[in-house]
């Protein structure tokens, strides 16, 4: 391929290799179940939650513009979903994906006023939704109030099976998630979604539709936290619905997306994984963690936007699972430059 | 009889929803950043009240004296530390520096006073619920008249302070466009710590008034953001009346909601803001803000 003087590549042998070594490493955790232990199937589950978590989030935020304090209303409502479809006799596994899809799909009228609203007004606003979720969910008498309920159609599982069912399903829910928003990123889609975070205006004036291409973000990133919250149903098995509904999901997120990278497509997993290193390190220090937590993404905030993997991808050019293109001359590659980093894809909208 | 003492009480506590809004829509329409700290500050205000009232047996109407400059200059390191940085880093970055900020204050309030809820009202006296009788069902707190005779005064005195004085005219002229503003003399980063400022101000008698009329703990903050925020919008008329509106519209909602179901005070708040938004998103100017820059302040 080293013919044209000008190329636009995808794929370099990087980030074919690491591809690779993605699969595989996909392949070995499905067959974790066979060889781990019980304590590390619970927290390598809790794990694969927080990384749908982040990408979703981070979807959501650093691709579309779109920074939501709310995201706890879906992650409360998948897990009720789920409550409620068991307790209408659906099998349990079943129902905690038909209740994240039902949750998808509460999201779409939802987002028809919702996405009208810009920046800190579309921030808070989502938080109203999720307060008001909360406080109609609380209303229905099989979750009675702020007691809550459990999943008990889980218990006809042995432990083990359920276990291992969950860490299947969280595993596989994170793989497809991360695939999807994978090759959304990488279709016209992503470079529409990106235009309109940088220039809604200018991304209309060139034919972008603004609002079908956000809804469809926000509707996706919806699916995938009540997923999450109902896969978190199925590892704690009890529904509180003051737990779920809380803010505090959100606050993870921020802080996830926050230090492994806003807006990149590898930032977020890297900051799943230090996010989970970190709660099982520091966890136990309670306050002070929290306020760790919310001065870690205040600093990230203001000195370090794009976050460690922003921060390593300008200086190396590492760029593992590329949704980008960049330009090749003569063979040389034009990484170096930050503009460099994220822009080229406008040519394919 | 008891539908129009709620909608009464509604009213004033739509006085302290004023009150609490004020700052936030003040800062939206000077610099053009939704602080989503606005309600943990007024928690930290309402606890600094605690602290100087119980620890040191102030008054806490003297205890104000100092809590409310204290919160100036906050605001004013708040505007040069935070705010400053993060507005220049694009629209989405102070949302997020300022809920890493809230976090920061919540849990360090949480940290020294623990998760007692507290309440400035043993500090008053009987100030705290003395009242007049109108009619046998309805009385009206001499508490909750004062802070809807606050709001009032607070709201009238920032729209004539904006629009009869220089500083006034020198924060609308930043609002409208900060770089040109160099052009004539007004250094804009001074005047947006101003503004920052006496938005931080407001948000201590804010957090005087919750914590003389209502109990506070360290997690408080977050919905005290949120009613700002709804009266804010609710209001949303481009004049800082509009915030009077709308918390009276938020309070009364709250109230004739309490008054069908328990818990509807808080659905029946939320219900009444999201119709709004509604309403005016299909009638109204669409894509557009809804809290509005200054403009014809």
């Amino acid at each position: 391929m080293s013919g044209a003087p000008i190329e636009v590549v995808r794929w370099s042998g990087l980030s074919i290799a690491s591809a690779g070594v993605a699969i595989a490493l996909i392949v070995a955790l499905a067959a974790g179940p066979l060889f781990l232990g019980a304590n590390a199937i619970d927290k390598l589950t809790t794990l694969f939650i927080y990384v749908i978590l982040a990408v979703t989030w981070n979807a959501l935020a650093g691709y579309g513009g779109l920074v939501s304090i709310g995201q706890q209303a879906f992650f409360g409502l998948g897990a009720y979903g789920a409550v409620r479809l068991a307790d209408a006799g659906i099998s349990v596994y079943p129902a905690l994906v038909v209740g994240a899809v039902l949750v998808g799909l509460v999201a779409l009228p939802i987002s028809s006023f919702m996405l009208r609203l810009k920046a800190g007004e579309f921030a808070i606003g989502m938080w109203v939704v999720a307060a008001l979720a909360h406080l109609l969910v609380n209303l229905d008498t099989l979750v009675r109030g702020e007691t809550g309920t459990s999943l008990i159609a889980l218990n006809a599982y042995a432990a083990e099976a359920r276990h291992a069912l969950t860490y299947w399903m969280a595993l596989g829910a994170m793989v497809a998630l991360i695939g999807i928003l994978f090759a959304l990123l990488r279709s016209p889609l992503g470079a529409a979604i990106q235009a309109i975070r940088d220039n809604e205006e200018a991304a209309a004036a060139v034919g972008v539709r603004v609002m079908r291409t956000k809804r469809i973000i926000f509707v996706l990133a919806a699916f995938g936290v009540a997923l999450a919250g109902a896969l978190w149903l199925a590892t704690t098995v009890t529904f509180q619905p003051k737990t779920y509904f809380s803010v505090q999901w959100t606050a993870y997120m921020i802080f996830m997306v926050l230090v492994g990278g806003l807006g990149t497509f590898e930032g977020p997993i890297l900051g799943a994984v230090l996010f989970f290193a970190i709660e099982a390190w520091f966890g136990a220090a309670g306050v002070w963690y929290l306020v760790g937590l919310g001065a870690a993404a205040l600093l990230f905030a203001l000195f370090l936007p794009k976050g460690l993997w922003g921060w390593a991808d300008q200086r190396l050019g590492l760029r593992l699972l590329p949704v980008g293109r960049w330009l090749k001359i003569d063979g040389a590659d034009l990484l170096a430059t930050p503009e460099a980093t994220e822009p080229a894809d406008r040519s394919s909208g | 009889m008891i539908w129009i003492n709620q909608i009464i009480q509604g009213v004033l506590l739509g006085g302290y929803y004023a009150l609490i809004a004020c700052g936030l829509s003040f800062m939206f329409s000077v610099m053009g950043i939704i602080n989503i700290a606005h309600g943990s500050l007024a928690i930290l205000a309402a606890f600094a009240l605690f602290v100087l009232a119980d620890q040191f047996g102030m008054s806490p109407f003297l205890a104000l004296v100092i809590v409310v400059p204290a919160m100036a200059a906050l605001g004013w390191a708040l505007q040069r530390l935070v705010l400053e940085r993060s507005a220049r880093a694009g629209a989405l970055v102070p949302i997020l520096s300022t809920f890493g900020l809230a976090i920061v204050i919540d849990n360090l309030l949480f940290e020294q006073f623990g998760a007692d809820t507290r309440s400035l009202a043993p500090y008053i006296g009987s100030f705290s619920y003395d009242s007049w009788s109108l009619t046998d069902d309805i009385d009206i707190g001499q508490l909750s008249m004062l802070i809807f005779a606050a709001a009032v005064i607070l709201l009238g005195g920032l729209q004539l302070f904006l629009s009869r004085t220089p500083l006034g005219r020198a924060i609308r002229a930043t609002a409208e466009d900060p770089d040109t503003v160099g052009l004539v003399g007004i250094n804009a980063r001074r005047v947006n710590a101003t503004a920052a400022a006496i938005a931080m101000a407001t948000v201590g008698l804010a957090g005087a008034a919750l914590a003389m009329r209502a109990t506070f703990d360290p997690y408080a903050g977050a919905p005290q953001l949120i009613f700002a925020f709804e009266a804010a919008v609710i209001g949303g008329a481009g004049s800082l009346w509009g915030t009077l509106i709308g918390g009276i519209v938020l309070g009364v909602a709250q109230n004739l909601g309490a008054q069908i179901n328990p818990q509807g005070f808080f659905i029946a708040g939320h219900g009444v803001f999201l119709i709004i938004l509604f309403a005016r998103l299909f009638w109204g100017d669409r894509g557009a803000w809804f809290l509005k820059p200054l403009r014809r302040a």
